[in-house]
């Protein structure tokens, strides 16, 4: 295989970008080993893995706005690495709610995603990633065609669902949900109004 | 409800300090979720006895704690008074670095981180409405015709998390004989200082300032009622409501208003400042109650700080024999 400058740039910018993505998690990981996350840790590490899911997510779907603009589409291919990512903190999130809060209390965990909008809410975020991180790959974009853009554009619900997930949340202080629902609906009412949805024919 | 003996981790040899290395460990050992069994809590059924020592402690390690945020508090002192109890005291650390006082800013540690600026002397306590002679009161003048007592509370926020406190102070129910309410006076009402200056989290409008709460009168004179003037042996830290703090413990943490400036002795219910924020949500009551839930969470069962598992909640926090006679024939679901 031949290491073409551009290839080998594209190689860099994927390390970086994993290296960028992981360091959440492991100053996570760090302070939780070192009694670095106050006396509620179990609430601090949920919080922290749903900010940077919610995080990530705000940042796949800015990713083509920010190439059309940047006349660069070739960042599209970065744009599955943060999406899983994004998935992998949403997992996280959900796994430390499952396992550390509840500890896997199945009937308490079945009431909550019931009777809890905000976890409903959160839930069906969630299963939503679930979807789209398993159908991610190069094999399903060829299986499902035409169908796999229709179920990718469900992260327009996944992203949503997320920041209302925070703000249902919250006690009295909305400020941060705010901000996060603002910037996704702004990504959104972009995509709504670009002149390049004309263009439908290219593939996402 | 499971009812079992505390383990032997649990028992009353362990200073507060252990408890503190303790919450190390477990964190090591939740990362890899592993067997919680050794840290799962002796469920109790006992309510906690107020402790009456009238004498207060020597400040002696107080510099040590002044030296270090983290450090262990008094630990023969607090030995022998936790004996007493089934359930480990809150490390000083949490207890005054975790707080909900957004006077201070909304996070858990900004109040310990920013309430250096409040000026807790000269404080004057405002007392007026239906009471024989309204006054203003240098604080140490309205408290000083009492002993204080320590008194280890369980403390649990309407967020479903709680800890164990010891506190010093004085029964309110004293102070209120002392100032002498009026037969019209059926409800008393607090006020926290507002002074956006040296309360930066005022400057947003998270709640309506000035904080207000109230209790019923014969609320205010139960036993267990506290005015606290300490923690842990040593004056309040800022953040935790100082110099001046209600200490409510049968009720949701919020009923628990800090940094007192004013009294009203009152023939309405007063309008408490979370249940205007959000009526659907809190009430006047707030009496702890694992039967009713929150609109957005469950209350029927909450994390004791430095625990793995939850615990059940207690009916009235553990303190339905002191004070479930209050509340006879008051529907407790519509009165939340």
């Amino acid at each position: 295989m031949s290491a073409t400058p551009a290839r080998r740039r594209r190689m860099v910018v994927k390390v970086v970008l994993w290296i960028v993505c992981l360091v959440p998690a492991l100053s996570l990981g760090v302070a939780a080993v070192t009694d670095g996350l106050g006396a509620n840790p179990i609430e601090e590490i949920t919080h922290r893995t749903g900010w940077w899911a919610l995080f990530l997510l705000t940042a796949t779907l800015s990713i083509t706005p920010l190439r059309r603009l940047a006349g660069k589409p070739g960042w599209v291919r970065y744009r599955r690495l943060v999406g899983l990512f994004a998935f992998f903190y949403a997992t996280l999130h959900f796994l430390t709610y499952l396992v550390l809060d509840q500890f896997f209390g199945w009937s308490y965990i079945v009431e909550d995603i019931v009777e809890r909008p905000f976890i409903t809410v959160g839930f069906a975020a969630w299963l939503i990633l679930l979807a789209l991180a398993v159908t991610s790959t190069t094999g399903w974009i060829r299986r499902l065609q035409k169908n796999w853009v229709r179920l990718h554009r469900l992260v327009y619900v996944a992203a949503p669902a997320g920041g209302v997930h925070f703000l249902w949340k919250v006690k009295a202080d909305a400020r941060e949900p705010l901000v996060f629902l603002a910037v996704i609906i702004a990504l959104l009412l972009v995509r709504a109004w670009a002149p390049w949805k004309r263009r439908a024919s290219q593939a996402g | 409800m499971l009812i079992r003996r505390p383990d032997d981790i649990r028992s009353s040899e362990i200073t507060p300090y252990r408890v503190y290395m303790n919450r190390r460990h477990f964190i090591g050992r939740s990362a890899k979720a592993a067997a919680a069994a050794a840290l799962v809590p002796g469920l109790l059924s006992a309510c906690v006895e107020p402790e009456k020592m009238e004498a207060r402690p020597a400040p002696g390690t107080r510099d040590a704690q002044a030296a270090s945020g983290r450090s262990a508090p008094q630990e023969k002192k607090w030995e022998d008074v936790r004996s007493e109890l089934d359930e480990s005291l809150t490390p000083y650390a949490d207890v005054t670095g975790y707080n909900n006082f957004y006077e201070f800013g909304t996070g858990k540690e900004d109040p310990a981180r920013n309430a250096h600026t409040l000026v807790t002397r000269p404080w004057t306590v405002e007392v007026d409405g239906e009471v024989a002679r309204p006054a203003a009161y240098d604080l140490d003048d309205l408290l000083a015709p009492h002993s204080a007592e320590d008194r280890v509370y369980r403390l649990r926020c309407v967020e479903a998390w709680s800890m164990v406190i010891p506190w010093t102070g004085v029964p309110l129910g004293d102070v209120i004989r002392r100032l002498e309410p009026t037969s019209k006076a059926r409800f008393v009402e607090f006020t926290t200082l507002e002074d956006p200056e040296q309360m930066p989290g005022q400057r947003r409008r998270v709640l309506d300032w000035p904080y207000v709460e109230g209790l019923r009168l014969d609320e205010a004179m139960n036993p267990l009622t506290l005015l606290a003037t300490g923690v842990y042996g040593s004056d309040l830290p800022n953040q935790n409501g100082a110099p001046l703090r209600l200490v409510v413990p049968w009720k949701y943490g919020f009923k628990s208003i800090k940094s007192i400036v004013k009294m009203r002795f009152v023939e309405e219910m007063p309008a408490t400042s979370w249940a205007v924020s959000a009526p659907r949500e809190y009430g006047f009551y707030a009496n702890v109650n694992p039967d009713v839930d929150h609109p957005r969470w469950s209350q029927g069962r909450e994390r004791r700080l430095g625990e793995f598992r939850r615990r059940p909640t207690l009916a009235f926090n553990g303190y339905g024999e002191q004070v479930a006679d209050l509340y006879t024939g008051l529907d407790l679901r519509r009165w939340y």
